[in-house]
């Protein structure tokens, strides 16, 4: 697949933020990701190129690290946390639900090509437990009947919001833009914060202990 | 002392708190203006003054750091703020940045300013789409205003703010395989020294620093060195957030004086989930060797935790009661290290895979007391013996939770299995669901 001249043109945007440009090659790969989905042979030849890198060497960065995905995800990539604390409040019980819901294991696809599914560690929202993300947005306070449901939606095309992100669910490769560093223009929407974020203030305004 | 002090979270009920209007109604980017006034020295001494020490987890004094970097070297400086949170039990940064990103975008013009860094870098962790679109959008708002870029309010002063996001590797929290990282390698630490100080970023002069640290220092400036020094306790100064979780009624962020305990905090969120006793919990992440309930008073400083066998860490509190099999959790734990192992080092690489394969026979049931001698010999071959302290954290809540709960280890054993219902733990057993 070859890229086109507006895709090539923020690619060298991408490398211009940069004092030296193999410094580019995470938000590349993001990049890459929002165009194809995944890390493509393509999308390694093209990082190589504007790096000026070999494609083993793109290849080895991309390979070290989980988000950057050698073959194609759903359009909605569930991960249910499964580390220590979301496990044992809940996040076990979920993974299990859902990945029988849906049929498939960790680092699957359905079918469908619309929900794969990780098991993922800690995403700094303890005070959420248990917690799932999709495309890397919180779904905050998880049951399996809730991620069940969330999951059944996604694939009619009509997940719900987030609990603490944007008004609408973006896609993979929409979200996999704003990490590649791209603006969607939605920074304004969603909460400040959740309301355990904001539990000491709260306590702090009435005036101290309960 | 159990008094709640809200600075960095003052703002977050508001609906706007992260824009920069809202962020200036509440105060902000007043600081920049006195600290742009005074010298860069003048700046690294007040942040010494203060006593600020690093909330990322180590403890080090801020103004120290920005001290240990060579003036006059005709050299780029660079100021890199380490937003990796990833430590497990660890939320106090995502929602700082969520709610209120102005304030890091303010302290990182300070830093810089003192550090004479032309070019600053926040490391986000890449598994937080929101928040990264709230830092983005911060970092063009300062720039429209003019807090970014050349000639910052006209004092002279140029600064370029780039945001990197990272791609899922706990690694990359570490400092230094954050900068190879942000260089564009493979995230895996390096060998000190020479420390980031001296050859950091481009081999570069460099100071890594935590959100929080960073995000501290408006507040300094604006309220001064006293103010800061009549919170916490007499190395630890100042206030700082303490984020509970687990089986507690209500969880959440709590920013609080350091040296507060887990008691006072634990009266403040309502107490243990009803009907239920507290087990075990971590102080600062998983890294940091657990605390039963013996431990509800040590003051939760540096100094304090350090005294009573743990470390302050990222004060993630991360509560457990008494359905919480400590087995299934040290494993669990162990699996995630060893998932999270960069494999640079030999006894961390394979070590990490060799506790998860005992810790699982043990809680099946098919271990032995022998096992557990075995286990602590294989720790104590792993910690202290890598590039960096991940195999350390790896080791600590095996060590930990042997040493408090070693008859939990053989109960497996004589029951042939996890003797505890997984389901007794959940959040929906506690919802009644």
């Amino acid at each position: 697949m070859a890229f086109t001249s507006e895709q090539e043109a923020i690619m060298d945007s991408i490398v211009a933020r940069y004092p030296r440009k193999r410094s580019a090659i995470m938000p590349l790969l993001h990049y890459v990701q929002s165009i194809s989905g995944y890390v493509t042979p393509e999308g390694i030849e093209k990082i190589s190129e504007k790096i000026e890198v070999a494609t083993a060497e793109v290849t080895a960065v991309s390979t070290f690290y989980t988000q950057y995905k050698s073959e194609p995800v759903g359009e909605y990539h569930v991960g249910v946390c499964i580390n220590t604390l979301c496990a044992v409040m809940g996040g076990d019980a979920i993974y299990d639900s859902v990945s029988k819901h849906l049929g498939i294991e960790n680092g699957e696809t359905t079918k469908d090509g619309k929900v794969s599914l990780e098991r993922i560690e800690c995403n700094a929202a303890c005070d959420y437990a248990p917690v799932v993300m999709v495309n890397w947005e919180f779904f905050d306070n998880q049951t399996p009947a809730s991620v069940n449901q969330l999951v059944d939606a996604a694939r009619a095309g009509n997940p719900p919001a987030p609990t603490r992100g944007p008004k609408s669910l973006r896609t993979w490769k929409q979200n996999s833009e704003v990490l590649a560093g791209l603006s969607d223009g939605l920074a304004g929407e969603g909460v400040s914060a959740g309301e355990p974020s904001k539990l000491g203030l709260k306590i702090s305004r009435e005036g101290g202990a309960k | 002392m159990s008094k709640l002090t809200p600075v960095l979270s003052a703002n977050w009920d508001q609906a706007d708190s992260f824009t920069i209007e809202g962020y200036k109604r509440s105060g902000g980017y007043k600081a920049i203006k006195s600290a742009l006034e005074k010298t860069p020295d003048e700046v690294i001494q007040l942040v010494k003054d203060s006593g600020l020490r690093g909330r990322g987890g180590a403890g080090f004094p801020t103004g120290m750091k920005w001290g240990f970097i060579p003036q006059g070297d005709n050299k780029e400086h660079y100021l890199v703020v380490n937003a990796d949170e990833s430590e497990p039990g660890t939320c106090k940064d995502m929602p700082l940045l969520m709610a209120n990103p102005h304030v890091l975008v303010e302290g990182i013009i300070i830093g810089s300013y003192a550090i004479r860094a032309n070019h600053a870098f926040i490391y986000i962790r890449g598994e937080v789409a929101h928040v990264v679109r709230r830092v983005q959008e911060a970092i063009a708002e300062a720039y429209k205003a003019g807090f970014l870029g050349k000639n910052i309010l006209g004092k002279g002063f140029d600064l370029e703010l780039t945001l990197h996001v990272g791609a899922g590797a706990y690694i990359c929290g570490e400092e230094t395989a954050l900068l190879d990282s942000l260089e564009g390698f493979r995230g895996q630490p390096r060998l000190r020294p020479p420390f980031p100080a001296i050859a950091g970023l481009y081999a570069r002069p460099t100071v890594v620093n935590n959100v929080e640290s960073i995000a501290s220092v408006p507040s300094i400036i604006n309220n001064g060195v006293e103010w800061f020094q009549s919170m916490g306790t007499e190395k630890s100064k100042g206030y700082t957030l303490y984020s509970l979780s687990g089986h507690v009624a209500n969880p959440g962020q709590f920013e609080a004086p350091l040296g507060i305990t887990l008691r006072e905090l634990l009266e403040l969120a309502g107490g243990i989930r009803p009907g239920h006793q507290i087990k075990f919990w971590t102080p600062g992440g998983s890294s940091t060797p657990m605390f039963t309930a013996e431990h509800l008073d040590v003051p939760l400083d540096y100094e304090g935790v350090g005294a009573a066998g743990s470390m302050l860490g990222t004060k993630a509190l991360q509560i457990f009661d008494e359905t919480t099999c400590v087995v299934r959790a040290a494993l669990r734990w162990t699996e995630f290290y060893k998932h999270e192992s960069c494999g640079k080092c030999t006894p961390c690489r394979e070590g990490t895979w060799w506790l998860v394969q005992m810790l699982h026979d043990l809680e099946d049931g098919k271990g032995s007391e022998e096992d557990l001698a075995k286990l602590l010999d294989l720790c104590d071959n792993i910690a202290g013996r890598s590039f960096c302290a991940l195999a350390d954290g790896a080791v600590a809540p095996i060590i930990s939770s042997l040493k408090y709960f070693r008859d939990e280890y053989l109960a497996h054993q004589k029951n042939g299995g996890c003797p505890f219902d997984p389901m007794k733990s959940t959040k929906f057993e506690m919802a009644g669901i």
